[in-house]
């Protein structure tokens, strides 16, 4: 982003700001809040939706009837006022696990944060590296229970759940890949001969913040589609 | 006033000129005059919409324009004077003057600033774009489900409605985050926030209304983009949806949008009236914290908008209540107005008459919103033509003659020439006349039974007169308008020799020269009050002297934020079309991000990291 | 401007009296908000009248305000302008007054929304009418469930006596609104809502009603008549509404020339025929996706609400007219009709000769 064209700075290097505050971070931190609106309107969306699954038609119960039970139509399993079995098509084990892989991504955010800011750049593009393999290996948790919920029966047109769930999870999951995209940028611009420069503290800490967001984005999610029983 | 008369100017940038320094521009006087441009363009625009709808409407089964045509008329019209009038003429003044008002030589991002300009453009040309085809959105631009669903919408009506809005609130988006940060982070020394113009305050918080809120619309839309597109049946009842959630959604985006429309029109009548009643504003705590406390409560009343779709009875009490709430602070300022009126040496230019109209017309609308505030009323006002003019009042006789107090007392500074005052008053009178002609006897169609978005009516239910005077009304703001445009160009063509103050004025930005030289301040000026020319007038202080070494450092121009614009259009044709073309878009936004970031934006090549 | 105080103030005051009287013609208005014919309307009408004597005050006060001190302030040679710009005191006042006002505004209007309220159906008192309406581009489906009455765009209720309206929708949102009687209630796919009234003028002449919510290309077009009668004349409807149609056999030989190709299977090729979506009691005719047509032929209004229907034998030839009209081509009556994306009425001019047509016209102008 461009530097301000703002009165003379007397402290070199640090632009001018009436609160102390980096106007990078600042503008980082907004939009964060605006996010914030983003995801809970999809949340809410889904909220409104998940208690509300009538069964399927008899078409679907048809065709998606494996080992006696109905997939791809529930979130967690149901037993039908008529006996039929429906299986859930949540996984919380997997899930749990891609849940931790997320969590663990953002430990090694912050261990990239404390090498920028304490010049150490060999720590910070390990961990960099470290944060971006991690995210990619959610990504493909994410990719794997799509398809899973795919082959299973569940798709954004079977029901309100599969419609709220995939755009939900999906939007977070564009978000986690900007993430790996922009932690990728700053991962090559570490390697070039001039580095991040004097900056690179300040710019690694606030992609940080996105990445720590995204998470906490995830833990909610996690919590109340896959923890939260219907 | 002190002026940086006597130093040596820092050395000059010669202010470029060519159609190419206008694309690559960062410079935020010349991305406000473009959002002014584009904003008075499109309000034309919406005009002639307008004028078709009230031809039609003259007479009783009139044959002006057929129903569909109708339909899209009044939806467009919505849709361009909100997104495309009122929105970009806002931001047109928050560009101009917010750093010009805080001391400060640009915004926080000038890049973002020009980016969220070419997004503007972008999604306006989009949206008028579907004109051609024919296929114009026509379901109202509140677009209400399933009427707006397969299979009663079949053409990409629809669809250019949920791309466009997405590409302009993103515009919207990008903008706020910027003005919120630079007037938290640049703004001059001395001037705390209680030190700030009211006109800073209300792009504050028009800013952080549209952060909070277009995330919201753009998530409806992305559903509504989804259902009819992907299959998903976020608002189909057959599928499970519910055309309900399509309401709120909508509805909590569109409430605090009304206050997006009206605060900053507010800010430059806070401003206005001190200058020509020529004593400070009264009650400056006030005015600014009835201001925030109009936006936090405009998060809480949106199903007033939805007092007669089937909400229970605990809902609409409870939304009756804070939307009566609101008027309060809306009270307080218009009291706070008047107060400032009062014992004044009032002197009258066309931009004080427009001013005090301001407070006339839109208090009409106030009340007018307060009766519908009340669920049994609304239950017979609503959908009628007393909501047109209700929200005609307030936008009109609100936003707009707000807006145009304000094009008449910055027009020397933006341009250092003086619109005519005759031919502004003229202008002003057809308005002020043509504005309460058209839209005042809509209360009594209102009263009489007559629901809008009726592209025609019968006779013999008493709606031919009143509907008649107000097309006359039209046609006068119309011939308003012209005078107005016969005014601007007029003057375009004195010499620029208007002084720096010309109005005697207390803001910053009257302390530079009109217009004010590419780096705005010669010298960054030091606040030690709230109105502070005023203050260093009657205390005999000076500002700063310019520093001659100072070397200022201005961004350079750069064709990155309209390339990216270029690509994300790309994107939205693409997903009216064809997923070749949103690819191709990805790729031209892709390469201009990069681009961007690397991009060198200051003499160390240090300094041009992300 | 340099008009003097006192001329100004005199032209203030003849334009509000010709504005206020012009419009106070509103209230004779037929589509008029302010002129309650029933229980619901009354209370709304209670509570606008409060709000609006309030709101009158505000506005002369405001705007009087405003006028006075842009005249009494104007710059004036030697005066200068006091600088004071706050007044606590002041300050608390004004921000208390509206507070007030407003909360005497908030009272009888949470009073109203309670009153309002439709009874549930098992509180209703033994006579209540019942009717189920249904919203459809664009017209108005009505039936009476207890009566075994099913008809479009006309309702007839007997006076003093209470009415209970479920609302619903066959496609989009729309609304019914019959501002003599009551609010408007919009009718939402997937929902039922509900409207309670007792209306308590029984008179010869309808109260109107329209769709008040955009539904579309014909919107505008989508309206309704209600008759609030007397005992004896509501006895007489529910008598010719509920009895099968007029016997073909009493029919004119046009009109039975219609009735045949009315209720023939085929009547033209890729057409669905007309008992494919309307429905004449006592005959094949038994669809529902367009309006029952049993008695279509006694109604006040063609086309919900927008062509004068019967009125008289003398309105025969008029009404032949406009069915032929419609029949042959229904959008350039109501436009969007054909194309109506819940199934369209073709345009039968295309389909059918004009003798064809006119037999037709004939025999449903002949189903009273």
């Amino acid at each position: 982003m461009a530097e301000a064209a703002h009165a003379p700075s007397h402290a070199a290097g640090a632009p001018h700001s009436a609160t102390g505050i980096d106007s990078r971070k600042l503008l980082m931190w907004i939009f964060l809040a605006s996010e914030c609106l983003f995801f809970g309107a999809l949340i809410s969306t889904y909220l409104i939706f998940k208690g509300d699954i009538p069964f399927p038609p008899a078409s679907f119960i048809a065709d998606h009837l494996h080992g006696g039970e109905v997939t791809g139509w529930f979130p967690s399993d149901r037993i039908g006022p008529d006996g039929t079995e429906y299986a859930g098509v949540l996984n919380i084990p997997v899930t749990s696990a891609s849940t931790f892989v997320l969590l663990m991504s953002s430990v090694a955010m912050v261990l990239a944060v404390f090498g920028a800011q304490n010049g150490r750049p060999k720590m910070m593009k390990t961990w960099l590296f470290a944060t971006m393999l991690l995210g990619i290996l959610f990504l493909g948790f994410q990719v794997f229970e799509f398809h899973e919920f795919g082959a299973e029966g569940l798709n954004l047109s079977t029901n309100q759940f599969g419609a709220s769930f995939f755009v939900l999870t999906g939007f977070h999951g564009a978000h986690v890949t900007v993430g790996v995209l922009m932690l990728g940028s700053i991962l090559i611009g570490s390697m070039r001969r001039t580095g991040l420069g004097p900056d690179s503290g300040f710019h690694v800490e606030t992609v940080g913040l996105y990445w720590h967001f995204v998470d906490v984005v995830w833990i909610v999610i996690f919590t109340i589609i896959y923890l939260i029983p219907a | 006033m002190a002026t940086a008369a006597g130093a040596l100017a820092p050395p000059a940038v010669q202010a470029p000129s060519g159609v190419w320094s206008w694309l690559t521009t960062v410079d935020h006087k010349r991305i406000g005059t473009l959002y002014g441009i584009s904003g008075m363009s499109f309000f034309v625009l919406g005009g002639i919409e307008a004028l078709l709808i009230r031809s039609q409407l003259a007479v009783p089964n009139g044959d002006v324009v057929d129903a569909d045509r109708f339909n899209a008329l009044f939806s467009m019209h919505a849709l361009t004077m909100i997104f495309l009038g009122v929105m970009p003429l806002g931001a047109a003044f928050f560009n101009w003057l917010v750093p010009l008002m805080i001391g400060a030589r640009d915004v926080a991002f000038p890049r973002l600033n020009a980016l969220s300009y070419w997004f503007f453009l972008a999604g306006a040309l989009m949206l008028n774009a579907s004109w051609l085809p024919g296929d114009a959105p026509d379901t109202g631009w509140f677009a209400y489900a399933p009427l707006t669903e397969a299979p009663f919408s079949t053409g990409r009506a629809m669809d250019f409605y949920t791309v466009s809005l997405i590409i302009l609130g993103t515009s919207s988006l990008i903008a706020s985050l910027n003005f919120i940060v630079t007037i938290i982070n640049l703004r001059a020394p001395g001037l705390t926030m209680f030190r700030l113009p009211v006109f800073v305050w209300m792009t504050m918080i028009v800013s952080w209304l549209l952060v909070l809120s277009l995330p919201v619309l753009t998530v409806g839309l992305v559903q509504l983009y989804f259902d009819r597109n992907f299959t998903t049946n976020f608002f189909i009842q057959e599928g499970g949806g519910d055309p309900i959630l399509w309401q709120h959604i909508f509805w909590i985006f569109g409430h605090p949008e009304v206050y997006v429309l009206i605060l900053p029109a507010m800010g430059i009548v806070s401003e206005v009236l001190p200058t020509f009643a020529r004593k400070p504003l009264f009650g400056y705590a006030a005015v600014v914290f009835a201001g925030v406390a109009i936006a936090v409560l405009g998060f809480a009343v949106w199903s007033h908008h939805m007092f007669t779709t089937g909400l229970g009875p605990v809902p609409r009490v409870v939304f009756s209540a804070t939307t009566m709430t609101i008027a309060v602070p809306t009270g307080v300022k218009i009291f706070n107005w008047l107060g400032t009126l009062y014992g004044g040496n009032i002197r009258f230019t066309t931009s004080m008459y427009f001013a005090v109209a301001f407070i006339a017309t839109f208090t009409i609308g106030g009340i007018s919103g307060v009766m519908h505030a009340s669920p049994p009323i609304d239950s017979q006002q609503q959908d009628t033509y007393f909501i047109v003019a209700h929200l005609h009042y307030v936008l009109f006789g609100g936003a707009i003659m707000g807006i145009f107090s304000g094009i008449y007392y910055w027009f020397p500074k933006f341009t250092g020439r003086f619109l005519s005052e005759s031919i502004g008053k003229l202008h002003f009178w057809l308005f002020f006349i043509g504005m309460n002609l058209t839209f005042f006897p809509m209360h009594f169609l209102g009263v009489s039974g007559m629901p809008r978005r009726i592209y025609t009516y019968d006779a013999g239910f008493g709606w031919e007169t009143w509907n008649f005077v107000a097309t006359v009304g039209a046609f006068t703001i119309a011939a308003g308008m012209l005078t107005f445009i016969w005014n601007f160009f007029r003057s375009l063509r004195e010499e620029p020799n208007a002084p720096d103050n010309p109005w005697d004025a207390p803001t910053l930005e009257w302390a530079t020269s009109s217009p004010p030289p590419e780096h705005d301040f010669d010298a960054v000026p030091l606040v030690r009050a709230r109105d502070p020319l005023w203050h260093d007038r009657d205390n005999g202080l000076a500002q700063p002297e310019a520093d001659p070494n100072e070397h200022i450092h201005l961004p350079p121009p750069s064709y990155y934020p309209l390339l990216i614009a270029v690509g994300f259009a790309l994107m939205g044709i693409g997903a009216l079309s064809h997923l070749a073309v949103l690819a191709l878009g990805v790729v031209v936004v892709v390469y201009g991000v990069w681009g961007w970031v690397l991009e060198p934006t200051g003499p160390e090549p240090a300094a041009g990291a992300h | 401007m340099r008009l003097d105080l006192l001329r100004r103030r005199r032209l203030i005051a003849t334009a509000a009296i010709l504005v206020l009287g012009l419009a106070l013609a509103a209230c004779s208005d037929p589509q008029s908000t302010v002129n309650p014919k029933s229980d619901h309307a009354d209370t709304i009408n209670d509570v606008y009248i409060i709000v609006f004597w309030l709101a009158l005050v505000v506005f002369v006060g405001v705007l009087g305000a405003t006028l006075a001190l842009s005249i009494w302030f104007r710059e004036r040679p030697g005066r200068v302008a006091n600088q004071f710009h706050g007044n606590r005191r002041l300050e608390v006042v004004w921000t208390l007054i509206p507070v007030v006002i407003l909360v005497a505004i908030f009272v009888p209007t949470v009073a109203a929304i309670s009153d309002l309220e439709p009874d549930d159906e098992v509180d209703l008192p033994a006579n209540a009418i019942v009717i189920e309406a249904i919203g459809h581009q664009w017209w108005f489906e009505f039936r009476y469930p207890g009566l075994g009455i099913v008809t479009a765009n006309e309702l007839h209720v007997p006076v003093d006596t209470p009415v209970r309206v479920t609302l619903k929708s066959d496609d989009v949102i729309h609304s019914f609104w019959v501002p003599q009687l009551a609010g408007k209630v919009d009718m939402v796919p997937g929902r039922t809502h509900a409207i309670q009234f007792t209306p308590n003028e029984a008179r010869d002449e309808a109260y109107l009603g329209q769709c008040a919510e955009f539904c579309g290309t014909s919107h505008a077009n989508m309206r309704f008549r209600v008759f609030v009668d007397d005992r004896a004349t509501f006895d007489a409807w529910v008598a010719n509404e509920t009895a099968d149609a007029v016997p073909v056999e009493s029919l004119s030989a046009l009109a039975q020339e219609g009735g045949a190709l009315f209720t023939s299977y085929v009547l033209a090729v890729g057409a669905t025929p007309c008992i494919g979506c309307h429905t004449v009691k006592g005959s094949l005719a038994s669809g529902v996706i367009g309006p029952n047509l049993t008695h279509v032929g006694s109604r006040s209004t063609l086309f919900s609400g927008i062509r004068d229907g019967f009125e008289g034998a003398e309105s025969a030839d008029r009404v032949q007219r406009e069915l032929e009209r419609w029949i042959s081509n229904p959008d350039d009556i109501k436009p969007g009709v054909t194309g109506r994306p819940n199934g369209g009425m073709p345009a039968w001019g295309e389909l059918l000769s004009t003798e064809q047509i006119t037999a037709i016209a004939a025999y449903l102008r002949e189903l009273k």
